[in-house]
């Protein structure tokens, strides 16, 4: 009960904070309408300081840079990963398995799977792909050394399944044989794996036969091969499976699939949407990087704050006879503060505007990291999106607020008297 | 000293501005001391690993296991003086998120090959005797609230048929020797393992860890064991464990540039705030300075008079920001529990934040400082 209190109460005083932060903000960018200073006054004093005005900039620049590169990296890291996924396919899995990698599906349960109301099917039969993975270590090209790679073994009408994939360079596996399908990034980044080469693991010996593009999404840092092969080469029981992956009829048929496979008694299985299953295996790395790439930030903005506070204060305060003067010339104290306020504001969007100027070329470049989920490399790009450049700007007008509004009070409220009196 | 109150008097002219030039200190230490403990952590496997260890993995993959067959044979290679084995578990504790990594251990062997994990005599005999006991990490077991005589039931996922969740009972805590250790795993007997296994499954080690006599032989040994088991159907990579822990670390990619980069971004950002505060400051003062030179304080006075001051600033803001980090870190430990392992502030890290931010102070002032120095007496009196 009282923790409820509490949490109403913070709440609400969020509220009146960012109700009060936008009325500043709104007030402070309208300040030039309203108010009767000129604003070239502000123009001219940013010019004549400008070696600070360009600090505090600077200081806000890189705060919003900062902020926006870690996001953006988080954002690409989960949109890679839900690109892995179809609305309109299913993933079954042995019930309580949290990735595929631990998943265990017979090959009686795919033919069971198989016949379940909305699967889809073709010419060729159901539309299921079952599937195996390992993870295999190949030299990245950049260092040398060993890194772990995905291999899946699929079945061979995985490109009616998965519909974004296409063969760019090369053609499909054929059942039976020791050929492989190579990722676009996985053939960029580790040696060996172009068209035509031959590479060995798991003691067999493997032709590349073709490279896949599969719109940036996690598969594009796999290799692909037949299942069964892949089964007898990690030495693993034949006609066991880690996962299998159904087309549906249509994205909405998945609770009458889900339903029918998880009450079958035969079976021990069950069926997420894919685009759930991969965007639950992007949460580890994603909330690591938000909260990192989150606390960096906020303590930068409070460094960053600091700094405005020390320009926007030593503005003040050497302009204490400019101010009193405008004040004896009729401005009321209201027009002052609003006129510091917009100077500050405007010093925050032209940091704010820098920060993301920066970090735009960023936007595209791939890295790659290990996912914890399944222990192999995945290739990422940073993703910058107009949300999270609205939201840096708008976190550079909270800092301009928050370093401005405090001097701008204390310029409007000096005695003019006084003021003028000063040397 | 008889400078301390001229000094000090500069210090105190702006309440307002020594806070907040204080504080920005003290934000950008914290940062450099945040930023190098996250470094560490992705690549601690490194800095724990032991020269007279060695790890065998299958040449395949690490997620395919080896024969524990093998374990004998490796045993008869001279130099090899002790080899355990683990399985990595990867069970589910009430819910996904509560991951922490669980091994099968051989209770023979672990404590000859990890002598840095630590467990109290009485607690491992209670261990041994025990079928479904284990032994947690103090960090796991503080995480969770366990207490020794605890059960705890964790879903298996790889192993096994069925979801009953298997059920183990904890008699012990180890402590690491090194504060860079890994406090978080989870340990269980190899023979209840086996018993919870379907019968095809059973006889397999995920991988074998040896302690060597002298780490010189490691080279020697690794092509050794490789070499016996060439052209078997479970071929071996042998790897000595700082290297193996290396290639780990590698495999999280550009996540270490990542955070260095950033940390130098923020950095140098910070080092222009407070040196433009340091130059205001100075100017602002220009008249003052230049009575001081008219009646006779010499430039190098001077100099020292704002060289002093942002010294001082630096040191107390620096201080500030440590003291601040290093009480933050268990916060940030629990925050960022299960996803890295250790969060260490090492003293080499404290060290070299202390350096920095003497470093950051001096260049700071030293730009005005040049200024003042060579401020002209009669241009300065003249300004307004």
């Amino acid at each position: 009960m009282l923790s409820k209190l509490i949490f109403g109460l913070v709440i609400t005083l969020a509220a009146i904070f960012v109700f009060l932060l936008v009325m500043t903000i709104l007030a402070g960018l309208l300040a030039p309408v309203f108010n009767t200073v000129p604003i070239s006054y502000n123009f001219r004093s940013i010019r004549a300081r400008w070696t600070s005005t360009i600090v505090a900039i600077l200081g806000i620049a890189g705060t919003v840079g900062v902020f926006v590169a870690m996001l953006s990296l988080a954002r690409g890291f989960r949109a890679t990963l839900v690109a892995s996924g179809s609305p309109g396919n299913a993933l079954v899995m042995r019930a309580g398995s949290p990735s595929e990698m631990m998943g265990g599906i017979t090959l009686d349960s795919v033919r069971i799977v198989q016949d379940a109301p909305g699967v889809a099917h073709d010419s060729s039969g159901p539309l299921v792909t079952q599937e195996v993975v390992g993870v295999v270590p190949f030299p990245l090209i950049t260092t040398g050394t060993d890194a772990n790679v995905q291999v899946r073994g699929v079945s061979s009408n995985v490109l009616e399944i998965r519909k974004f994939v296409h063969i760019v360079q090369g053609r499909m596996f054929q059942p039976g044989l020791n050929e492989l399908l190579v990722g676009k990034n996985a053939s960029r980044t580790y040696k060996g794996l172009t068209l035509g080469n031959s590479v060995g693991f798991g003691g067999g010996h493997w032709k590349i036969v073709g490279v896949f593009d599969a719109g940036s999404s996690a598969f594009d840092s796999e290799v692909w091969c037949d299942a069964t092969i892949l089964n007898q080469v990690l030495l693993r029981p034949a006609n066991i499976f880690q996962s299998a992956t159904v087309h549906l009829t249509s994205p909405s048929d998945f609770q009458r699939f889900k339903d029918a496979v998880t009450s079958d008694p035969r079976l021990n299985v069950d069926a997420t949407r894919e685009i759930d299953y991969y965007a639950k295996q992007s949460t580890t790395m994603t909330r690591l990087i938000s909260i990192l790439g989150g606390l960096v930030a906020v303590i930068m903005a409070v460094g960053a704050v600091f700094g405005a506070l020390n320009t926007m204060y030593a503005a003040v305060s050497e302009r204490g006879r400019e101010i009193a003067t405008m004040r004896a010339l009729g401005f009321n104290s209201t027009n002052v503060l609003l006129s510091f306020l917009f100077e500050a504001l405007f010093i925050s969007i032209l940091g704010g505007i820098l920060g993301c100027l920066v970090v735009l070329p960023l936007n595209g470049l791939t890295t790659n990291t290990m996912n914890f989920q399944t222990f192999s490399n995945v290739a990422f790009a940073f993703k910058i999106t107009s949300n999270l450049l609205l939201a840096g700007m708008a976190f550079a007008l909270v800092m301009g607020v928050l370093g401005g509004l405090l001097p701008a009070i204390r310029a409007s409220i000096r005695p003019v008297a006084v003021a003028l009196r000063e040397l | 000293m008889k400078f301390a109150n001229i000094i000090l008097a500069n210090l105190l002219r702006k309440k307002a501005r020594l806070l907040l030039t204080i504080g920005s200190f003290a934000i950008a230490l914290f940062l450099f001391i945040f930023l190098s403990v996250v470094r560490d952590a992705f690549t601690m496997g490194a800095a724990v690993a032991s020269a007279n260890r060695v790890i065998v993995i299958n040449r395949t993959s690490i997620i395919n296991p080896l024969p524990l067959s093998y374990r004998d044979k490796i045993l008869r290679i001279p130099g090899v003086a002790y080899v355990t084995h683990d399985n990595w578990f990867g069970g589910v504790y009430k819910d996904e998120k509560n991951f922490f990594p669980q091994f099968v251990i051989d209770p023979q062997n672990q404590r000859q090959v990890f002598p840095e994990l630590v467990v109290p005599d009485d607690q491992w005999a209670a261990f041994l005797k025990d079928r479904q006991g284990a032994i947690a990490g103090v960090r796991t077991a503080e995480r969770f609230g366990w207490k020794i005589g605890d059960r705890i039931p964790i879903k298996p996922a790889i192993y096994g048929s069925g979801n009953a969740a298997w059920e183990f009972n904890l008699v012990g805590i180890y402590h690491g020797t090194k504060p860079q250790a890994d406090e978080t795993q989870f340990w269980f007997q190899w023979d209840y393992f086996q018993e919870k296994l379907d019968p095809e499954d059973r006889g397999q080690a995920g991988w074998y860890t040896l302690r060597i006599d002298k780490p010189d032989d490691a080279v020697r040994i690794a092509k050794t064991i490789d070499d016996e088991f060439a052209n078997s159907p479970a071929e071996t990579k042998t790897q000595a464990e700082s290297a193996f822990a290396a290639s780990w670390v590698k495999q999280f990619g550009n996540i270490q540039f990542l955070i260095v980069s950033i940390g130098s971004v923020v950095f140098l950002t910070l080092l222009l705030v407070t040196g433009n505060t340091m130059a205001i400051s100075v100017r602002e003062r220009t008249s003052e300075l230049a009575v001081f030179k008219a009646i006779g304080y010499s430039d190098r006075k001077i100099l020292f008079f704002v060289l002093a001051e942002s010294l001082v600033i630096a040191v107390l803001g620096g201080a500030l920001g440590i003291l601040a980090a290093a009480a933050m870190m268990p916060g940030l430990a629990k925050a960022l529990a299960g996803m890295l392992p250790v969060l260490v502030l090492s003293s080499k890290t404290m060290f070299s934040g202390v350096l920095l931010a003497l470093l950051v102070g001096l260049a700071s002032g030293l730009l005005p400082g040049l200024g003042a120095m060579r401020l002209r007496v009669i241009n300065a009196l003249r300004r307004v």
